[in-house]
């Protein structure tokens, strides 16, 4: 068992290789199953694998959480043109390292899901964008994809099938805006990545001005097992609306944090005192960020009864987005915490749109008034406020994912805020 | 309403409670300007894309989850538009505070001050107080190169300048560099935008003090400035201009849009060669006698004793050398004059042309063309040939030694003999500066240059178009065709012309070019007449 830890309520699906070097090659994959998953795509046809994946209920990993068979079924039929799968692997949202485990043990699985994908799509390339400091990622991958090359699974005439997908892996630059799916597309056509107005939709529009449809790599990899054992196998885990297994990554301050994959719906408190082996210290929970950075932040009655689906957490008030779950304990102070959040958004405005531009940047430098104890309660009442203009007015959504946690946390943790304000305390500084 | 509606290519949708008809394909934003009201907007311009980044222009649209950028949503039919909605005026108070937060707010220095579109919408609908108590991060200025200089403190990066070289310049010199609040705008390479021949654009198109022009840094302020509706003198392209203008002289020039020249745009060229405008050394006031022997006199006078003169000449032979910076109303009234007095065996006109014409690639209409005068096209309208060489320099043999009637109009003959018009029985000089070779000229009078008077040019695409009086004249200079038109009028019987309208019309009535037009109908802007069509 080499792979950090592992827990007997967790269901591998995705993770079954993890830990296993000899999954990183042809060979080795296919001993887990690797390739019967395209290899029925190709022969079931384009249409039955779509309606495949549009039956098992499949969410996109990468935050949103939209049916990937539908965003698939966008995709023109025969509209002359190329059209492109790409493959989100541009992970950096705060708290996240699933794909980066994903490519790096089972890099095989990504490229079967990506042929899967742009079987499904009718797309003859794929562009895998690949964050900027995924090194030792990026050097697995395209090891993996040489290999695959070699093997006849990718490029002409694919596994004899007359079908042909090229792949190419792009790696970013190393900004967060470019995993914003039209941001990465500008990112990879060697623009500035500045995420663009929809309408047009990637499906009439993407890259190269081309139909495209862009998924996030566990959604691709979660594709040919799928395809290969059917929807219904797959909706034997998780919820009516939101079936399957999923990684959850988490931090913070609990005794064993990783990746585990466990099926949605999973009590929130079990993960952490079960599967994660409780609290540190035994210490009491304060909070938690169930979805990556961008998602309102949760108090510790939020999680008593929250189950990890996308409605089960959305219940409980706040977005399951990738699934990072962050867990702080009670010494967390929640005002840094949020201030160096505010920082990372600030930093990682593209600067198209004012409201993030301005916004994200003010917000900072009004959290760290406060955090150095010069801050007046209306500041309170102006972050809100900023924090409202900057929800919905821009073209992406990142300064709605600041907004989200500033909101929350003032509403959830004002006693925190107060007690800088009024009284120069730090909570939980030791 | 209905029936329109109905038409395929209209669409019928209600902005605060207007009903409007707008073509398909209509933006909002243009939509609600149809209809008088103006939705506040940095990144959109209508002559380059619309980024719809500044976010100043959503409006709330009934049905729509969210605000929609006015910019790049489409009217469609039924919908119900509100610009002045309470979710819409908090979000621009919102926006405007965030533009507030690192902007110097140092108007009191700014060169936009007054012409603002910041200062204008803060004033409109921001917030009386500012929230933002934290220090202002800091870029300072820099030298763009060409005669543009960059404020980034006042910038909003609404990148109309990138977008300007990029889609209409065809030369994309400028871009943003860095990201969220420390993103500026900059230049790719030292050389910035020197050379680059419409560079100048990107500071008529900033919609705050963030680019400004050296040349006009710190010189006037906006409201002092008279704004006069005008024509590029400076190539015969003919771009359609305002004059800006204080205490009589002329501060810049700036394009005036017109979609059939120039679109929203002039060339550098043209934008920087005004001084000459304001020069001194002017001729203030009608000379009668040669050299030696002239005396200052008053157009009574003046025009008693060149009438005397013209009617004991008359059927002479005149020779006319004009100028292509004359307006038609003056050409025109000149040439009739001429035949009225005796026969006209030359009339020519001398132009300074470059070697090449220099295009904007993204608005082909517009060319910096070679002919470096405004009214060339109108010049051979009216009968006059070109001569001498591509400086306008010689070609005016004949005329130095004419031994009958001479009229210059213009020309300020700085290259011709000291005995230029020396042996002409009668030497009339028209001209606006004191010239060496006017010194044998038995009558100088004094008349206006393009800026202080009305009249008409014939553009390259034989557009004609009106240009108004933008600054006094000196002394008693007086319109070329008012001294002519009434010389013309007191040999030939009639009223003088009374304005350069007057003149275009007799112009009008007798060169078919002209042919039913008017000032009226050139308006401001332009009108081609109806046998350029043929």
């Amino acid at each position: 068992m080499a792979y950090p830890y592992r827990h007997d309520k967790e269901v591998r699906v995705l993770s079954e290789g993890f830990g296993d070097p000899a999954a990183r090659t042809v060979e080795g994959w296919k001993r887990y199953g690797g390739y019967q998953g395209i290899a029925r795509a190709l022969e079931i046809g384009r249409d039955a694998t779509i309606d495949e994946v549009k039956n098992s209920g499949l969410r996109g990993r990468g935050g949103a959480g939209f049916p990937t068979g539908l965003k698939w079924s966008f995709m023109p039929k025969d509209s002359g043109r190329p059209h492109y799968m790409l493959c989100n692997a541009d992970e950096s949202e705060p708290g996240t390292f699933k794909d980066r485990e994903i490519i790096r043990w089972t890099p095989h699985q990504l490229i079967e899901g990506c042929l899967v994908g742009s079987y499904a799509i009718g797309a003859s390339h794929c562009y895998i964008y690949l964050r900027g400091e995924f090194f030792e990622t990026t050097n697995v991958l395209a090891r993996a994809l040489e290999e695959a090359y070699e093997k006849g699974l990718v490029g002409r005439d694919i596994m004899g099938s007359g079908v042909d997908i090229d792949m190419t892996l792009h790696v970013g630059a190393g900004a967060y805006i470019c995993g914003e799916e039209t941001g990465l597309m500008n990112s990879l056509e060697g623009r500035r990545g500045e995420p663009r107005i929809k309408p047009p939709f990637p499906a009439a529009v993407g890259a190269f001005g081309m139909p495209s449809t862009i998924n996030n790599v566990e959604t691709l990899a979660a594709t040919p097992h799928i395809v290969r054992h059917g929807a219904e196998w797959y909706r034997q885990w998780g919820t009516e609306k939101s079936p399957g297994t999923k990684l959850f990554c988490v931090s913070g301050h609990v005794n064993r944090p990783g990746n585990y994959e466990l099926p949605l719906g999973f009590p929130m408190m079990e993960l952490i005192e079960d599967v994660c082996g409780g609290m540190r210290d035994g210490k009491a929970l304060k909070a938690v960020i169930p979805g990556g950075s961008s998602v309102p932040i949760m108090s510790a009655d939020d999680c008593r009864s929250c189950t990890l689906c996308y409605e089960g957490v959305e219940a409980a008030g706040s977005l399951l987005g990738c699934a990072s779950v962050i867990v702080m304990d009670e010494n967390t102070d929640i005002v840094k915490q949020v201030r160096r959040m505010a920082y990372f958004y600030a930093h990682e405005s593209c600067g198209q749109c004012t409201p993030c531009r301005e916004g994200t940047a003010w917000a900072t430098r009004i959290l760290r008034r406060i955090e150095d104890g010069l801050g007046t309660e209306d500041d309170l009442d102006t972050l809100i406020e900023i924090s409202e203009q900057m929800t919905g007015t821009t073209i992406c959504v990142l300064s709605d994912s600041l907004a989200m946690p500033i909101i929350s946390s003032i509403e959830k943790f004002r006693e925190d805020y107060l007690a800088l304000i009024r009284r120069g305390e730090r909570v939980g500084a030791a | 309403m209905a029936d329109s509606s109905r038409r395929a290519d209209t669409v019928t949708l209600t902005i605060d409670g207007h009903e409007v008809n707008v073509p398909k394909g209509t933006s909002l934003l243009h939509a609600a300007e149809t209809l008088g009201i103006e939705v506040p907007h940095y990144c959109y311009h209508p002559g380059l894309s619309a980024p719809a980044q500044c976010r100043i222009c959503l409006v709330e649209v009934e049905g729509a989850p969210k605000l929609q950028p006015s910019c790049v949503t489409m009217a469609q039919d039924g919908q119900v538009v509100h610009t002045e909605s309470p979710s819409a005026k908090r979000m621009r108070q919102g926006v405007l505070e965030f533009y507030l937060v690192n902007h110097p707010l140092d108007c009191p220095i700014c060169d936009m001050s007054g012409e603002c579109k910041l200062q204008d919408y803060v004033f409109d609908e921001g917030r009386e107080q500012g929230r933002a108590r934290e220090p202002k991060r800091v870029f300072g200025r820099d030298d763009f190169g060409g005669d543009v200089l960059y404020y980034g403190d006042r910038c909003v990066m609404c990148t109309r300048c990138v977008r300007f070289m990029d889609e209409v310049a065809h030369d994309a010199r400028l871009t943003v560099v860095e990201r969220g609040d420390r993103a500026v705008i900059d230049t790719f390479f030292e050389s910035g935008l020197d050379d680059a021949s419409f560079a100048g654009n990107v500071v008529d198109i900033c919609p705050v003090g963030a680019l400004v022009s050296k040349d006009f840094l710190h010189k006037a302020r906006a409201w002092d400035l008279d704004h006069t509706p005008s024509i590029c003198p400076n190539c015969s392209q003919g771009c359609n201009i305002d004059l800006h203008a204080r205490d009589n002289l002329v501060q810049r020039l700036k394009p005036r849009e017109n979609q059939e020249v120039n679109g929203h745009w002039m060339c550098d060229y043209g934008r920087a060669n005004y001084e000459w405008i304001n020069r001194a050394g002017r001729i203030e006031s009608p000379g009668v006698g040669r050299s030696g022997k002239r005396r200052a006199a008053d157009w009574q006078t003046a025009l008693g004793a060149l009438l005397d003169r013209l009617r004991e000449s008359e059927g002479a032979g005149v020779r006319i050398v004009g100028s292509p910076l004359a307006s038609n109303e003056a050409l025109g009234t000149l040439h009739r004059l001429g035949r009225a007095v005796g026969t006209v065996t030359e009339s020519v006109f001398r132009c300074r042309r470059t070697e090449d014409e220099d295009p904007l690639p993204g608005f082909p209409l517009l060319v910096r063309r070679r002919d470096l005068a405004p009214n060339v096209d109108g010049a051979g309208i009216l009968g006059f040939e070109r001569a001498g060489s591509d400086d306008a320099t010689g070609g005016l043999g004949a005329a130095a030694s004419h031994d009958g009637i001479l009229v210059v109009l213009g020309d300020q003959l700085g290259d011709q003999p000291e005995d230029f018009g020396a042996d002409a029985s009668l030497y009339v000089y028209l001209g606006t500066f004191d010239s060496p070779a006017a010194r044998n000229a038995d009558f100088v009078l004094p008349v206006t240059t393009f800026a202080e008077e009305d009249g008409t040019f014939v553009n390259a695409q034989g557009r004609v178009q009106r240009f108004e009086q933008g600054l006094q004249a000196p002394g008693s200079a007086r319109p070329a065709w008012l001294v002519l038109g009434a010389l013309l009028a007191a040999l030939e019987g009639g009223n003088p012309p009374g304005s350069a309208a007057d003149a275009f019309a007799a112009l009008a009535a007798e060169y078919a070019a002209f042919a039913g037009l008017s000032h009226d109908a050139i308006g401001t802007a332009g009108a081609v007449p109806e046998p350029a069509h043929a």
